[in-house]
């Protein structure tokens, strides 16, 4: 399973790269390939303007990276920070932060973030703003829960007794232990952003044409499912690859750090 | 949580949806009036709209006024339309709901059986390739098994129909398509839960009474594993909500999701912020239910 995942990744990677040395267009037009099925010129074939779908996947899988690195780096400093003050301090603290979380979760799924998408109007950076503010939940709750326990910790209370401030407990001797287990959620929360961003994007709100994107194209590709089939089982399957690869690496990281996920 | 604590924490919630998609329409950069109506009205039509929502009231004032609206089961009115938002959700809120329920049923159904299926056989290859299937199935996005299912089943073997709920059989692909991930998760839930209490001391004096395989797993095992299963159902049937936006969007099924993503595109934020208050609240709803439910089917959580 690690050995599939590490070369499903390394396959994507290669193809980017490639993608930049062969400098593949995915923007230009053939009007006599609209729709056309695999051949040796179109590997994933055509789309509904004759554009290589080929080159717009390997696009569109550097716009899906990019967002998933960003959004889970910004949404685990937002939500371990959140987590940290809420754990360290508790009472108070830990009740108000706690209970604008919970409203928080009370929107389902992507719910929140398509509605911030939709006032916020469409773009890349939008889509962007939207992810970030609704996917610092989780790790404020999971950071929480860990900090909780690790705040009662004899190394804490010592460095505490022997004056640390407040940022130096959390930073330097709670924020240490949570490492593995960020690490292994930051691996499965690429995987769940790059749906995010797909779905939002499949639903019009994402990055705007003729840029490629993953979810725009699965769009376009299930208005032609009849006559293009090719088109959407490909990008599909490409989105699914990584997914997978992404999770399965996931996997691997949580049984190689040891982590047991909490709750 | 005792009961108070609970009710004094679902209220701050509410409360705190309200606001939170109460201010979603402060989100619209520059002007909402603009966004909504286009550069091109004129004043007359603007100043209407700008009253309509109150937008030229200070902030608090337009919440209370807001909250008071909705109290009165008052939502606005639709800019694109005109007709009052709460006759667009009446007829769209059932399909929904009709929706949500046959997947949830769908989800049971071949989820439960699944993850017993994987816990007696565990260790074994069919508990491996059980969990494999399930742990990556709930990882496919509606937006890919949807089309998937709807090319086989609808394109290629012509049994179903393509999108639309023109007939009975409409619901059967997009139910399939939302309920598939829930069985995911409801088999591995049911292997880890009944696997936990199979080495129970319960269980084995149950078998040493000389009771049947059958009953000991049925009556004995699954009941009491059935406890964290209802909590991940009421969990899931949020995902399940929201995951209607797009399979409805896939299927043309005329439900709430799909209202909102045509009020998106329409730029018709009242209904939006409509739809999205709506979805939250049931979504609330029924986490309180499943709450209730569980305190009802295990005393030690109603008397602690």
């Amino acid at each position: 399973m690690k050995f599939l995942s590490y070369s499903i990744l390394a396959l994507w990677l290669i193809a980017v790269l490639a993608k930049n040395l062969l400098q593949l267009d995915a923007n230009t037009i053939d009007l006599n390939v609209i729709l056309q099925a695999p051949t040796m010129q179109h590997w994933f074939g055509a789309d509904d303007l004759g554009r290589d779908i080929f080159a717009r996947v390997l696009s569109g899988v550097e716009v899906s990276l990019w967002v998933a690195l960003v959004v889970t780096a910004v949404t685990m400093a937002i939500g371990v920070f959140v987590g940290l003050l809420a754990g360290f301090y508790g009472g108070r603290v830990d009740a108000i932060l706690m209970q604008i979380t919970d409203i928080f979760l009370a929107f389902p799924g992507i719910l929140l973030a398509i509605a911030f998408a939709a006032v916020l109007g469409p773009g890349l950076g939008n889509l962007m703003i939207a992810l970030c503010l609704t996917g610092w939940v989780s790790y404020a709750r999971l950071t929480r829960g860990q900090t909780l326990s690790l705040r009662h910790r004899q190394h804490v209370i010592a460095a505490e007794s022997l004056g640390a401030g407040v940022p130096r407990l959390l930073f330097r001797h709670i924020l240490p232990l949570l490492a593995s287990i960020l690490v292994v959620e930051a691996t499965y929360s690429l995987a769940s952003v790059m749906i995010a961003e797909a779905s939002l994007s499949f639903l019009g709100l994402g990055i705007q044409a003729p840029d490629a994107s993953w979810g725009a194209m699965l769009r376009d590709a299930v208005r032609y499912m009849l006559i293009a089939p090719h088109y959407v089982l490909i990008v599909g399957g490409c989105l699914m690859s990584l997914i997978l690869a992404i999770n399965l690496g996931g996997d691997y990281l949580r049984d190689a750090l040891d982590v047991r996920k909490p709750d | 949580m005792g009961i108070i604590q609970r009710l004094t924490s679902l209220f701050i919630v509410i409360f705190g949806v309200l606001l939170l998609t109460f201010l979603l329409i402060h989100l619209v950069p520059g002007d909402p009036v603009d966004v909504m109506l286009g550069e091109s009205a004129n004043m007359a039509d603007r100043a209407a709209l700008r009253a309509d929502l109150g937008l030229n009231q200070p902030l608090i004032q337009q919440f209370g006024h807001y909250v008071a609206k909705l109290m009165q089961g008052d939502f606005g009115q639709s800019i694109h339309t005109q007709t009052p938002i709460v006759e667009l959700i009446k007829a769209r809120y059932p399909a929904t709901v009709k929706l949500a329920l046959l997947s949830l049923l769908i989800g049971i159904v071949i989820g439960v059986p699944l993850g017993v299926f994987a816990a007696l056989k565990a260790g074994h290859w069919q508990d491996f390739v059980v969990t494999i299937v399930s742990v990556r199935l709930s990882a496919m996005p509606a937006f890919w098994l949807g089309p998937v299912l709807m090319l086989i089943f609808a394109v290629w073997l012509g049994w179903l129909p393509v999108s639309g709920m023109d007939t009975g059989t409409s619901i059967i692909l997009p139910a399939i398509t939302l309920g598939f991930g829930l069985s995911a998760i409801l088999t591995r839930m049911t292997r880890t839960s009944l696997l936990e209490v199979l080495n129970d001391d319960y269980i084995r004096t149950a078998r040493a009474k000389g009771l049947s395989e059958r009953t000991v797993i049925l009556r004995h095992a699954l009941r009491a594993a059935l406890l964290p299963i209802i909590t991940i159902v009421g969990l899931q049937m949020g995902s399940l909500l929201a995951g209607t936006v797009i399979t409805e969007t896939i299927f043309s099924w005329d439900g709430i999701g799909r209202l909102l993503v045509e009020s998106i595109e329409k730029r018709d934020y009242p209904v939006t912020q409509a739809c999205v208050l709506i979805v939250a609240l049931s979504y609330v709803l029924v986490n309180l239910l499943t709450d209730i439910l569980y305190r009802l089917a295990d005393p030690r959580v109603r008397h602690a």
